[in-house]
C-alpha cells in the first residue's frame, strides 16, 4: 500500500533485533528519520552503533523486526523478497565499501548494467552513462575494466552506477574507506553535488567525520539509537573539523 | 522472463569473453573427456560389431540350436536330417545350414597370413550375405567364396582372384584354393574378417580332428530360419520346438547376447564410459564450484543492485552449457581427426546413434556437474557477501 508523504525516505520506529546466546540484542532501536529529495545525509557513529544494519534496512537488503520503512511512500518492511529486489533495482542506488564493480564489465558497461536491469538501455541511456562518467572525470577510462582503475576511479564508477537509473534513494556505505584523503574528498564532493543536482535523497554511512562537510545533515547513532542530529552548517563544519570518529 | 534471459546471457557471455583463457582451459578438459568417451563408445561399438556383425545383418528371424547348447553356436551340432524337419514346419519360409570354423588365409607374396572366420552357408538360402560386387555363390559344391569387406580391405583381394586357405585336418596342414565370386559388406564374425563358402565345400575344407576325417555325416552348427510372417515368431518357435527333436531356438538378439564374452565386454565398456562421464561431472562441478566461491562478493553486488535470483542461476547455466558445448565440439573434432589415422585393424566404429547418445550425455554432464554451484550461487546472500551482516 502506498502512503502519501513529502519525503523520499521515511522510517518510523524501526527496530532490528538479533537473537544471540546471551539473549536478544536490538541492533537498531526505534529509529525514525526522514530524508527529502535533494538532501544528502550522513549516518555516523562508532563501530557497533547500528549504522550498517540501518543502511542494510534502508537498502531493502534486510527486513526490520518492527517499524516502517517508506520509500516513495511504499513500505519496504511489508514487502516480500521479489518486491524488494525490484525496489533495489528501480528505486535505490548503492555504492559499497569495496568489491563495488562487476570485474568483467568495463566502466561504462558497469554503469549501463543498471539500465539493462531496468530494461531502459537505449541510445539516450548509453549517452547518459558516458556523460555521467565524463562528468566524474572518467572520459578516458570508459572501456577500462575495474582491475585497470584506481580505487578512487572505481568508486566514481560506482557512484555513476548508483545514479544512472534515476533512483529515489542513493546509499553509500563507507565510500571513502579505501581512498586517500584527497581522493576521498573528491569522491564525496562529487557524490553530494550529483545528489543535489539530480534531486535524489542520499545517505552515506561513514566513520570519517571529515566527509560530513559536504552533507546537509548528520545523524549520529549509538547503541542502535539515533542520539543526535546535526542540522546547521556550522554544527556540521565543527563536527567535520573534529576529524575521524 | 525475456528480460531475465537477456541479462543472464549478457552477463554469462561477457564473463566468458573477458576470462576466455580460463574458460577455454575448462573447455579443453571437457574436450579430452569427450575424446575419451567417444573413443570408448566407438570401441564398444567396434568390438560389439566385430562380434555380432554377421548375426545382426542376418536375414533370418530364428536360429535353431542343438538342445542344451546354451545358444552357443560353436557348441551346437545339428545333422542335415534336422534341416528337412525344420523346412516342413508350418510358418518357415526358408532355412539354411550354417557352420563356423577358423582358418588362415595365406599369400604367395610377403603379405602376413590373416586369421579368418570360415563360414559355411547354403547358396541361395537364408544366411548367404548379399554381395556388393561380383556374384552370389553358384552351387553347394563350388570352390568359390564370398569375402566380406574387411577381408577385402586387409588382403586387397578382388572379385575373380584366387585365395588360399590353410587349415589343419588331422595332424596335417592342408591348403585349399577358392575363387572370390563376390565381395559383401562388413560381415565380421567373432571379431574376425570373414569368408563364406558353400556348405559342402565348407564341410570338406574346414579344420577336422583325426576322427572327423573319416566321418561321412554332414554336420552343421546351427540352422538359420526365415519366417513367412515375422510377427508369428513365438508361434513358429513353439512349433519348431515341439515338431523337431532335440533342438532349442533363439532369436537373433538372444544369440548375440550368448556370444562368448559379448555381454561381459559390452558391460565393461559401458561401465568405463559411465565412469568417464562421472569423472566429467566431478571435474566440471569442481571447476564451477571453485569459480563461484571466488566470486561470492561479485554475485552479492549483482543481487544487491537488483539482479534477480533466476538471472544469477540462468547466467551460471548458460556459462556451464556454453563451456560444455565448446568442449564437446572441440572434442568431437579431435575425435574425428584422430579417427582418420586409425588402421582398419583397430575395432573402432563411430555409430551415429551411439555417438549421439554419448554427445547428449556429455552435454548434460555440464549442467549436472554445475548443479551444486548453481544452487550455491542462488543461495548467496548479498548482505553476507558484501560483509554487511551483523
Amino acid at each position: 500500500m502506498k502512503t502519501q508523504t513529502s519525503y523520499a525516505l521515511e522510517t518510523k520506529s524501526v527496530i532490528k533485533t538479533y537473537q544471540s546466546e546471551s539473549g536478544s540484542i536490538n541492533a537498531v532501536n526505534d529509529v525514525s528519520l526522514q530524508v527529502k529529495p535533494g538532501e544528502f545525509v550522513a549516518l555516523v557513529g562508532p563501530s557497533g552503533s547500528g549504522k550498517t544494519t540501518m543502511l542494510s534496512i534502508l537498502a531493502a537488503l534486510l527486513k526490520p523486526t518492527n517499524g516502517q520503512v517508506l520509500l516513495d511512500g511504499e513500505d519496504l518492511a511489508e514487502m516480500g523478497d521479489k518486491e524488494r529486489v525490484i525496489m533495489r533495482r528501480e528505486k535505490i542506488g548503492f555504492t559499497f565499501q569495496a568489491n563495488n564493480l562487476v570485474p568483467y564489465l568495463t566502466a561504462v558497461e558497469n554503469v549501463e548494467l543498471m539500465l539493462r536491469l531496468n530494461n531502459k538501455l537505449d541510445k539516450v541511456g548509453k549517452l547518459r552513462a558516458r556523460e555521467l562518467l565524463s562528468r566524474l572525470g572518467l572520459s578516458e577510462r570508459l572501456h577500462n575494466l575495474p582491475g585497470q582503475l584506481s580505487g578512487g576511479q572505481q568508486q566514481r564508477v560506482a557512484i555513476a552506477r548508483a545514479l544512472i537509473h534515476n533512483p529515489s534513494l542513493v546509499l553509500a556505505d563507507e565510500p571513502t574507506a579505501s581512498l586517500d584523503t584527497e581522493r576521498a574528498y573528491q569522491v564525496v564532493q562529487t557524490f553530494a553535488s550529483l545528489i543535489h543536482e539530480q534531486n535524489r535523497a542520499g545517505i552515506m554511512v561513514t566513520h570519517d567525520l571529515r566527509m560530513c562537510e559536504y552533507t546537509d545533515r548528520v545523524l549520529f547513532m549509538q547503541d542502535g539509537n539515533l542520539v543526535r542530529s546535526y542540522t546547521s552548517k556550522a554544527e556540521i563544519m565543527e563536527l567535520a573539523r573534529g576529524g575521524v570518529h | 522472463m525475456r528480460q531475465i534471459f537477456s541479462i543472464s546471457t549478457y552477463l554469462a557471455i561477457k564473463e566468458i569473453w573477458r576470462n576466455r583463457g580460463r574458460f577455454l582451459l575448462v573447455s579443453l578438459v571437457i574436450a579430452l573427456i569427450t575424446l575419451l568417451v567417444l573413443f570408448i563408445a566407438a570401441l564398444g561399438e567396434g568390438l560389439g560389431n566385430g562380434n555380432r556383425e554377421y548375426l545382426s545383418k542376418l536375414n533370418a528371424e530364428l536360429i535353431v540350436f542343438q538342445e542344451k547348447s546354451d545358444f552357443l553356436i560353436q557348441a551346437s551340432r545339428l545333422g542335415k536330417d534336422r534341416l528337412a524337419q525344420i523346412r516342413r514346419v508350418d510358418g518357415v519360409a526358408d532355412s539354411g545350414l550354417f557352420g563356423t570354423a577358423n582358418a588362415t588365409l595365406v599369400f604367395n607374396d610377403e603379405t602376413e597370413p590373416l586369421k579368418i572366420a570360415l563360414l559355411g552357408i547354403e547358396p541361395g538360402h537364408v544366411g548367404e550375405p548379399p554381395v556388393l560386387e561380383g556374384t552370389q555363390l553358384s552351387t553347394d559344391l563350388a570352390r568359390e567364396t564370398i569375402i566380406d569387406k574387411n577381408t577385402a580391405i586387409r588382403t586387397n583381394l578382388q572379385v575373380g582372384d584366387l585365395l588360399t586357405v590353410r587349415v589343419t585336418q588331422g595332424t596335417r596342414d592342408e591348403f585349399y584354393e577358392l575363387r572370390v565370386s563376390g565381395i559383401s559388406d562388413g560381415q565380421q564374425f567373432a571379431l574376425q574378417p570373414t569368408i563364406f563358402v558353400p556348405f559342402y565345400t565348407w564341410d570338406r575344407i574346414r579344420p577336422k580332428s583325426e576322427a572327423e576325417l573319416n566321418a561321412s555325416n554332414l554336420v552343421a552348427n546351427v540352422v538359420l530360419v526365415k519366417l513367412e510372417n515375422p510377427s508369428q515368431l513365438e508361434l513358429v518357435q513353439q512349433r519348431l520346438e515341439t515338431q523337431v527333436d532335440k533342438i532349442e531356438t533363439a532369436t537373433k538378439i538372444e544369440t548375440i547376447q550368448a556370444l562368448p564374452g559379448y555381454s561381459a565386454q559390452q558391460s565393461t565398456l559401458n561401465t568405463q564410459g559411465g565412469f568417464t562421464l562421472f569423472i566429467g561431472i566431478l571435474v566440471i562441478g569442481g571447476f564451477f564450484q571453485i569459480q563461484i566461491l571466488q566470486k561470492v562478493a561479485q554475485i552479492g553486488v549483482l543481487k544487491a543492485i537488483g539482479t534477480a535470483n533466476p538471472a544469477v542461476a540462468i547466467s551460471s547455466i548458460i556459462q556451464i552449457t556454453l563451456v560444455t558445448l565448446i568442449g564437446v565440439l572441440i572434442g568431437g573434432l579431435f575425435t574425428f581427426m584422430f579417427s582418420l589415422f586409425f588402421p582398419p585393424t583397430v575395432p573402432i566404429v563411430f555409430n551415429g546413434t551411439t555417438s549421439a547418445i554419448a554427445i547428449v550425455a556429455l552435454i548434460l554432464i555440464g549442467p549436472l556437474g554445475g548443479l551444486v554451484s548453481i544452487r550455491y550461487a542462488v543461495r548467496i546472500e548479498p548482505l553476507k557477501a558484501l560483509g554487511l551482516s551483523s
